[in-house]
């Protein structure tokens, strides 16, 4: 691993995306990808009681089946980097607590996907494990209970707000493999323009994202056409829009080749959505579904991933603090 | 079209302002409290009959009335309990309704 | 551009208002106006027909309120009352449906923590601060 400029780091040894597996719910199934994803359930709850147990249903299915894909038993996986946003990350926990491997909790909030996967290609370049698995999902329905209002409350949501990706998405990251490869990684600082509303989530990261993104370029000496798409994690429309507009003031046009994962994931006219997906199931399933297939067919060569976390809980709204936000990149590179 | 009115008032409130349903709420009930407090309210049932009833100001002024005659009856002890007795019929029955609900029903989630 | 709206919270806070579209106000208004006016309309056929049948007025308007609340838990034990919510706005809300649902919903959500803890506990977790406060109130 060598580090270049400020925060930014390139992979020496190669560390492969072996395979990935993602397990969505049905309004994504409903949305514009759902020919990528692996498998959609028709319940939100999945035959389960509770939400929390149906999300961590999400975390282990999705990563037995990325076990079951990569053909890496799972003896051979030295580690596991996963969260999610229940509280003490709790879906990750119960979800994986029967498959026997060394497990790190992370969190990120909505970054957690791109956290993971930064963390187990540390791990595996450090010479530290030979093959890691990542994985990081959310739910509407745990989301809403924990962060907004009961499920049946009557309220309208601003069209700001953003709709969390019912979803799990995971990785198997290997020293071995013939690719997509990990080639550079710029973790994320802390970043707070003191934003204060919790329905306009996409505005409070947008500014950790560009924070990233003009990083990375100036670490590196690259420039956006280096990549051939740049994708966001969950800005959702109003966030891409100021990430947009914030990034060609300082230099960087993106307009060409940038999108978001929130906006992809669903339909906005069709289902009513607003402002887009988010969660840590939305970067996690466009990208184990819709981006790397994209890598595979080398339909993008070189793509840039930012994803962007919104470092809030519910009581800190309520006291009315700001909303920190976060954004970590990674490259990947066929 | 009165109710319709305030309803409208607490439209506006949702969109131009940052306050959650939950504030909203508890602004309405307090708004009714004070204007029944001062006998406002009564006027405006009197206009409006079930407008101005079924809306949650209406329950404020309910409660504030209740304290009001409470207090006439029993002395300042009614400032206490005069409120939830004249309310009891409507927090009685959400609560009574609220626990049914919870025995038959699951949580959904929303489709749009 | 004209300025940097990096430059400060309050530079980037204004230029997001600007950025973030705003909820369509005049149809919202005008659904919560025939929503909240049809709920109350009910509301005065119920009180009518109670007082036909010779029931003094306090008590009719007490009878309207049950039946209200009655109604708006049963839809939202359907499932129904947030979507009626979603179209009407204030117009479910303010008028004491809204009330019997911020209980009720809750109440539903909190079933997985059992019916002490979770139900008991939590069912007013939207609405009691509003009780609280009125109460409140009243005393001074």
């Amino acid at each position: 691993m060598k580090k270049v400029g400020k925060q930014s780091y390139i992979v020496e040894n190669p560390v492969a995306i072996v395979n990935t597996a993602t397990i969505v719910g049905p309004k994504e199934k409903e949305g514009p990808l759902n020919k990528y994803f692996d498998k959609c359930i028709e319940d939100e709850f999945w035959g389960e009681k509770t939400w929390e147990k149906a999300e961590s249903k999400f975390v282990k299915e999705t990563s037995n089946l990325v076990i079951t894909k990569s053909g890496i038993s799972a003896n051979q996986i030295d580690f596991c980097f996963a969260g999610d946003l229940i509280n003490q990350c709790i879906s990750s926990s119960f979800g994986l607590r029967d498959l026997s491997i060394p497990f790190f909790g992370v969190f990120g909030a909505c970054s957690t996907f791109v956290e993971s996967n930064i963390l187990a290609s540390i791990s595996i370049d450090g010479d530290f494990a030979e093959n890691v698995l990542c994985c990081s999902s959310s739910h509407f329905c745990s989301a809403e209970k924990q962060f907004r209002f009961p499920l049946e409350l009557g309220n309208q949501r601003p069209p700001s707000s953003q709709w969390t990706v019912t979803g799990a998405g995971a990785t198997i990251l290997s020293k071995n493999g013939n690719g997509p490869f990990i080639t550079t990684l710029t973790p994320g600082k802390i970043v707070d323009m003191g934003i204060k509303d919790a329905n306009n989530m996409g505005a409070a990261m947008a500014t950790a994202a560009l924070d990233t993104l003009v990083m990375h370029f100036n670490d590196t000496g690259r420039t956006p056409n280096y990549y051939d798409a740049i994708f966001t994690g969950d800005l959702g429309y109003v966030g891409k829009d100021i990430l947009n507009e914030l990034a060609k003031s300082k230099g960087f046009n993106i307009a060409s080749n940038y999108n978001d994962c929130g906006v992809l994931i669903f339909d906005k006219d069709k289902q009513d959505t607003h402002s887009g997906g988010s969660g840590c199931g939305c970067c996690a399933s466009v990208f184990a579904g819709y981006i790397y297939q994209k890598l595979l067919d080398k339909e993008y060569k070189k793509i840039l991933l930012i994803a962007t976390g919104a470092l809030t809980n519910s009581l800190t709204t309520q006291q009315g603090e700001s909303i920190p936000g976060i954004a970590h990149a990674i490259s990947i590179e066929v | 079209m009165c109710g319709g009115i305030i309803c409208i008032i607490g439209q506006i409130l949702i969109d131009k302002t940052k306050l959650t349903s939950a504030k909203i709420l508890v602004l309405f009930v307090t708004l009714g409290v004070i204007l029944g407090g001062f006998g406002i309210y009564q006027k405006l049932i009197d206009f409006a009959g079930c407008g101005a009833t079924v809306p949650l100001t209406g329950f404020g002024s309910l409660l504030s009335k209740g304290v009001i005659s409470e207090v006439q009856e029993s002395g300042l002890i009614g400032a206490f309990t005069g409120g939830i007795k004249a309310a009891a019929g409507g927090i009685a029955a959400a609560i009574f309704f609220g626990y049914i609900a919870s025995l038959v029903s699951k949580p959904k989630i929303k489709k749009q | 551009m004209k300025d940097n709206p990096l430059e400060s919270q309050t530079s980037y806070q204004k230029y997001v208002d600007e950025k973030t579209p705003n909820s369509p106000i005049l149809k919202n208004c005008f659904n919560a106006f025939l929503v909240g006016g049809l709920i109350c309309a009910i509301g005065q056929i119920i009180f009518e027909f109670c007082k036909t049948k010779g029931i003094d007025e306090a008590n009719c308007y007490t009878i309207v309120s049950i039946s209200l609340i009655f109604a708006s838990s049963f839809l939202t034990a359907l499932n129904c009352f947030n979507k009626i919510g979603k179209f009407a706005g204030a117009g479910s809300f303010v008028p004491i449906t809204g009330f019997a649902n911020s209980i009720v919903s809750p109440a539903i959500e909190y079933k997985s923590e059992g019916y002490i803890m979770g139900v008991g506990s939590k069912m007013f977790t939207v609405a009691r601060s509003s009780a609280c406060i009125s109460e409140f109130h009243q005393v001074l």
